[in-house]
């Protein structure tokens, strides 16, 4: 028998219930949620919220390739310390994640670190060159469910349609990075009148909004599931509400810092504040978190980009776009105070688990029987962010100095803590 | 005042100052030995990453002319090309004991950058399309030294051209707007910025609707890349519409001035000589430059000291 762990006084919040209680995790599931349980490690959870644990979409986790930035290791370090039990992680890695090799690779390096279930994703075109089909079908035998060639976005709208059919034969999803990429050239920041004022070139929404519907209405011809990444504009989430009325099988994602940051941001020179899609306006925040609380947004996810500090000390047109989100999700997504304590978990573990087909062992009830994959958190504690404290290999938080609110506490993943009152166990 | 790095950072006070010191400087310029020991000890290091022939010569003169020291750093044979960073290369110059970096760079914001890396003044003397401040001291020194005005309220200033892509738009247009004149842009649609509505400008599409209401005709270079990117569909229609043409001299006011910040492209935004025009300041902005550069450095890097004495 393996030791067992109860989770102390925390409110257990599930998808039709809400009660304080205990709960108690042997063998990797749950075994029991009742009042005054005894386990071999209890862990104090008064006031806290035990969910659980939350999935990630959308996570560099930079290895192979780049692994001065992160390594799958710190990355689901960083991982575990958000709350998560599980990162998708991108394929823009080098090689990319377009063969079998590389695809075991990162699944297996995410084994050995044994923190959270690193789930690789898989490139749509070969090398994401945007050219050829990558081999979807092998990818799929080995366990591949979500495809993408995020960091581009697939510009031929033919091979597109070709990837959507040949994905629904396979009953899987293609996740778009959506961007126009003619109408991007050399962009840095937001179109917009602070970009007017410093002289960059500007990412205009539209670049974003034609990729969108393009896809939509591939979708519509094609029937296969498709899921939009980070989302950022308006108008991105009309058309995504008018698609998901119209009944197609479309999933969408915002992130925390497009949810939190704006464009004027840009003004400092800071490239910590060049992301991909850019910051936007308070109008496009206002309508990304309308579309949170309608249910045009399924998911909140990271795309946690770390990079050296060398590379983001560059000037704003030569840094790499990207900032780190693991650790400061939760945090961002409760300060900004936009939905309930529910909506959170729902959009951060339950929606994503779906979508990311995982939802046997994740973003389950809290309840005996399922998969303890958990996360405790206290959604009042206030924090300040130190870049230098945070277990990611780089620093390039936007949020450095920021006070945030809400906070993670413990992690369960397997049946095991990865993370007690804050500090990671290994 | 630290640094000089944009026309908004200096406000009106700081622009009215140097435009007066300015005067200071074009007056020692005037003597039989234009240098004076303002400056001795002090050490003013170039760091040009793009090329520049007016600008980087007339700030060596400028300092020369105070008696700073000057260094230069050329990009060209830099360890930059080795792969240093930007950061390590400011921080080498510093350790040599620098006073202030001229910098002129093609990306946008990079005097800041620098300013954090750094205990030495920053000068920014062009970032990609965003600032040329002392381009802009001069142009006002230039237009207040042809006008004797001291302020340019009720004057109408037009700058027409790739308004889009120009570091000495931004920073004029923010000069000669806090010195009370207005300024209207002239270019076609695609070399405006996106969004202009928060400006102190009025835009207009047509250079003839507007030019006999000018006082002052502010015309920019066009780059030829800017055909390559659809911006314009020739060169050849560009010139047409927006050029200097002689039709569009006899246009002018008769004592409308004509600008231009250099170099120019002949037979394309200027179809004519500028001798050809009667009040062209073109050679007054060029001659003006090395007294607007040692007024800017003065005033970052002298003691308050008096001007006088022989070097």
């Amino acid at each position: 028998m393996s030791q067992s762990i109860v989770i102390k006084g925390a409110t257990v919040v599930n998808r039709e219930s809400q009660q304080v209680a205990d709960v108690k995790i042997e063998n990797g599931f749950v075994v029991e949620v009742a009042k005054n349980l005894k386990g071999d490690l209890q862990l104090d959870a008064s006031g806290c919220i035990v969910s659980s644990g939350f999935v990630d979409l959308h996570a560099h986790l930079r290895e192979p390739g780049k692994e001065e930035a992160e390594t799958i290791e710190t990355g689901s370090r960083a991982g575990a310390l958000g709350g998560y039990t599980a990162l998708v992680a991108m394929p823009n890695t080098d090689p990319p994640q377009d063969s079998v090799a590389v695809i075991d690779f990162v699944r297996e390096q995410g084994k050995r670190a044994g923190l959270v279930d690193v789930v690789p994703s898989g490139c749509i075109t070969l090398g994401r060159q945007g050219e050829s089909l990558a081999p979807m079908a092998e990818l799929s035998l080995a366990g591949v469910t979500l495809f993408t060639d995020d960091g581009n976005g697939v510009q031929d709208a033919a091979l597109m349609r070709r990837a959507l059919e040949y994905a629904r034969g396979l009953g899987v999803t293609l996740a778009q990075h959506c961007e126009v990429a003619e109408l991007t050239k050399g962009a840095v920041m937001n179109e917009c009148s602070c970009c007017t004022d410093l002289g960059l070139p500007g990412w205009p929404a539209i670049a974003e909004e034609l990729m969108v519907f393009r896809d939509i209405e591939l979708v519509r011809i094609t029937g296969a599931s498709m899921h939009f990444l980070h989302l950022s504009t308006k108008r991105s989430v009309e058309l995504v509400r008018a698609a998901k009325r119209d009944g197609l099988p479309i999933t969408a994602e915002v992130t925390p810092h497009h949810l939190s940051l704006t464009q004027e941001l840009l003004a400092s020179y800071d490239s910590v504040y060049k992301v991909n899609p850019p910051l936007r306006s308070a109008e496009d925040i206002r309508a990304l978190k309308d579309g949170l609380r309608d249910g045009t947004i399924d998911a909140i996810a990271t795309d946690h980009a770390p990079h050296p500090r060398r590379d983001k000390e560059m000037s704003l047109d030569l840094a790499p776009p990207g900032m780190l989100g693991l650790e400061t999700a939760l945090g961002v997504v409760l300060a900004e105070g936009m939905c309930e304590i529910r909506d959170v978990v729902a959009l951060m573990s339950w929606n994503p688990a779906k979508i990311a087909r995982i939802g046997s062992t994740h973003g389950l009830d809290v309840a005996a029987g399922a998969n303890a994959n958990l996360c405790v958190f206290d959604p009042e504690l206030t924090w300040s962010v130190d870049p230098d404290r945070l277990a990611s290999k780089s620093t390039n938080t936007p949020y450095a100095g920021k006070t945030l609110r809400g906070r993670v506490r413990h992690t369960i993943f397997k049946g095991t803590a990865t993370v007690i009152d804050g500090q990671a166990q290994k | 005042m630290k640094h000089l790095r944009s026309i908004d950072e200096l406000g009106l006070d700081g622009l009215t100052g140097l435009l007066q010191l300015t005067d200071h400087m074009a007056e020692i310029n005037q003597r039989p030995v234009p240098k004076v020991p303002a400056l001795r000890g002090r050490t003013v290091a170039s760091l040009f990453f793009e090329d520049s022939t007016r600008t980087r010569l007339s700030f060596e003169t400028a300092a020369k002319r105070l008696s700073a020291d000057t260094m230069t750093f050329n990009v060209s044979t830099s360890s930059v090309n080795k792969g240093e960073s930007l950061r390590d290369t400011v921080a080498t110059i510093t350790d040599m004991g620098v006073d202030a970096f001229v910098v002129r760079h093609k990306s946008v914001g990079i005097p800041w950058q620098i300013s954090q890396w750094t205990t030495a003044s920053i000068i920014n003397a062009g970032d990609g399309a965003h600032q040329h401040p002392t381009q802009a001291l001069v142009d006002c020194y230039t237009i207040r030294e042809a006008t004797h005005a001291q302020s340019f309220a009720g004057m109408k200033i037009a700058i027409v051209g790739d308004i889009k892509h120009s570091r000495v738009a931004r920073s004029n247009i923010q000069a000669f707007s806090l010195l009370g004149a207005k300024v209207t842009l002239v270019a076609p649609p695609t070399l405006l910025p996106p969004d202009v509505s928060h400006w102190p400008v009025t835009v207009a599409h047509k250079l003839d609707e507007v030019i006999g209401q000018t006082d002052v005709l502010y015309m920019l270079r066009l780059q030829s890349e800017r055909m390559a990117q659809g911006h314009v569909p020739t060169l050849r229609e560009y010139s047409e519409q927006y050029g200097l043409t002689h039709k569009r001299v006899l246009a002018l006011k008769s004592d409308a001035i004509v600008m231009h910040p250099g170099p120019m492209n002949r037979g394309v935004e200027m179809q004519i000589d500028p001798s050809d025009v009667k009040n062209s300041l073109i050679h007054r902005q060029v001659a003006n430059g090395v007294s607007v550069r040692m007024a800017v450095l003065f005033e970052l890097l002298g003691s308050g000291s008096n001007l006088g004495g022989q070097a």
